[in-house]
């Protein structure tokens, strides 16, 4: 043994000089020289600086620039605080709606094979190619004043547009194919098995959904939950046209910094903005951490 | 019922209320509305429609709206294929969050968006304080709308040329520089034919967007009738003047527009796919 174990330490000892000295690893001939990577990082990193960055940053900047008394006294004038609410009120009654339907929609159309699955899948994504101006629009030549069903609300006293109900539809709108188009490739390649299985084995149709289902879809709806929820409090073309803007009563937030900013009232503007710049960055924080920690949980397409 | 469309019989039960109840809601939200608009222009006739619409005021905002958002897809196309080429190809410190930041366009509110762009580039911002004494207006002109739509597009491209970037074989570049191509050449030649459907999706999906963009150009396009008006402006300018009629052709308008583009969004689409075999 230590016959051996000498021997190999006087190989070792007599190999070490003939041992190459450590080189740095050969430019694989796939890749580019140092110098232009630097430069092609360079170049991408300044576009997103002043393309991304600075925007965020001037919002908090702008927001602050009065000082913190100032910017907390704009954050507690009933109109804002009037605006924040409805912003919250309307976002809790589109997002859950919206979600039920992302379930119900996924449900069908990841499960079952039928008749007109692609074109009611197309229909369903149809809300994001519209713009947010026309999404408005169309809820106001449906229930507005001189629209078709206008003089019929108005016999029954019915006010939809220029208050919380056109608000909550053009919300719905605009966010209409958030949770379902998360759902509908998750549920896809998760196939039915453990569904059939559950089934099979006595469990009802809602035990199957509520003990099967949803906990294998529940990173997924998570994630759609957010990504809606975060369109549905800040969005603006939509809801500014079926809106009125009459302020401290059908204003949401992002309306609500539009007339502050008209008024050219910055401190107060940005600061509301900020609020919901901060919202962003909460939303984009949760949709990394769900990116990296639950990849496999959610669709493909979200993998990184 | 159910017998009548399903395709395949399955022990999964609640196909009938699942559908049932998509259909329904969005016959209620998305269908009926978007008919009520068709039927509003199929009132106005064919001549009422164009009368509508052929206005130089009207024909002057599609042109700034399509040329703006052409400006805006192709800055995108080229710097959102940047950052796709470097978050994928390149580790550097705050990768991580660098590549989480490119979404917030979808995430930022427009409005907050648009006032934020509007107090970098005026005259007094950090940018705009930069640009103008170089004699570079970019706040309230044609220009800023083109800042405004970049922002917006961005993370269209960039998302949709990131994931075949990164699922490209490294063997046909290693072809390539064995059979001795530059790198330039192989960029050229191998890589872009490869992703080119993926750019053209990306930049196509920011134009589209860019087209019914309103919240973050008004703030900063100063809103000059025939010179930094949107059509999605004047949509809602037509509907404060309670001139539906005019509102309603040009909102039809935009839409087929927005419908021409899905189409071939979805035909890019169904061409990635086939070239890339996913």
């Amino acid at each position: 043994m230590a016959v051996e174990a000498s021997l190999d330490t006087a190989q070792d000892a007599g190999r070490l000089p003939a041992r190459p000295a450590p080189r740095p690893p050969a430019r694989p001939a796939t890749g580019e020289r140092p110098a232009i990577r630097l430069a092609l990082t360079g170049i991408a990193l300044a576009f997103l600086v002043v393309f991304l960055f600075l925007p965020l940053v001037a919002v908090f900047a702008q927001a602050l620039a009065g000082g913190w008394q100032t910017y907390l006294e704009a954050l507690q004038e009933p109109d804002a605080q009037a605006a924040i609410r409805l912003t919250l009120l309307t976002a809790a009654i589109a997002v859950p709606l919206n979600c039920v339907f992302g379930i119900c929609a996924a449900w069908c159309i990841a499960r079952f094979e039928f008749t007109g699955k692609s074109l009611l899948t197309t229909l369903i994504d149809l809300p994001f190619s519209v713009s947010p101006v026309i999404s408005g629009m169309v809820y106001v030549l449906l229930f507005g004043l001189h629209g078709l069903l206008g003089p019929w609300l108005r016999e029954h006293d019915i006010q939809i547009v220029f208050a919380l109900p056109g608000i909550v539809l053009a919300t719905i709108f605009v966010t209409f194919p958030f949770v379902a188009r998360e759902l509908i490739p998750l549920m896809q390649e998760q196939g039915s098995e453990e569904e059939e299985a559950a089934l099979v084995m006595g469990a009802s149709g809602w035990q199957t959904f509520l003990w099967v289902t949803l906990p294998k879809i529940r990173w997924g709806l998570l994630y759609g939950v957010l990504l809606c929820n975060a369109r549905a409090m800040g969005e603006f073309g939509a809801v500014a046209v079926v809106s009125g803007h009459i302020r401290g009563e059908t204003t949401t937030m992002p309306l609500h910094v539009e007339i502050l900013y008209n008024e050219y009232n910055m401190v107060a503007a940005f600061a509301v903005a900020s609020l919901l710049a901060l919202l962003a960055l909460v939303t984009l924080t949760a949709k990394a951490l769900l990116e990296w920690r639950y990849a496999d949980e959610l669709a493909a397409t979200r993998r990184h | 019922m159910t017998g009548l469309v399903l395709k395949r019989p399955s022990i999964l039960p609640g196909f009938g209320l699942t559908l049932g109840i998509t259909i329904a809601y969005l016959s209620l939200v998305v269908l009926i509305p978007l008919a009520a608009l068709a039927a509003n222009a199929a009132g106005l006739g064919w001549s009422g429609f164009w009368n509508a619409v052929l206005t130089p005021r009207v024909l002057a905002a599609f042109r700034v709206t399509f040329g703006t958002s052409l400006a805006a897809g192709l800055i995108n196309a080229v710097f959102g294929l940047l950052v796709a080429w470097v978050l994928v190809r390149y580790e550097f410190p705050g990768h991580r969050i660098v590549d989480a930041l490119v979404d917030l366009p979808f995430a930022l509110p427009t409005a907050v968006a648009g006032i934020a762009l509007t107090a970098l580039y005026a005259g007094n911002g950090w940018i705009g304080g930069l640009l103008e004494p170089m004699g570079l207006k970019v706040a309230f002109t044609p220009l800023g709308i083109v800042v405004a739509l970049t922002f917006v597009g961005l993370p269209f491209v960039v998302r949709t040329v990131q994931p075949v970037l990164q699922d490209l074989e490294a063997e046909q570049e290693e072809a390539a520089a064995v059979l001795g191509a530059g790198r330039l050449q192989t960029f050229l030649r191998v890589i872009l034919p490869a992703i080119l459907p993926a750019l053209l999706t990306g930049f196509t999906l920011a134009f589209a967007r860019a087209l019914g963009e309103y919240g973050s150009v008004i703030f900063i396009a100063g809103n000059l009738p025939m010179v930094s008006e949107i059509v999605p402006l004047l949509i809602i300018i037509k509907l404060e003047q309670f001139d539906y009629a005019g509102a309603t052709a040009i909102g039809t308008l935009m839409l087929m527009a927005s419908f021409a583009l899905l189409l071939a969004i979805n035909l890019l689409q169904r061409w990635t796919r086939a070239r890339h075999g996913g």
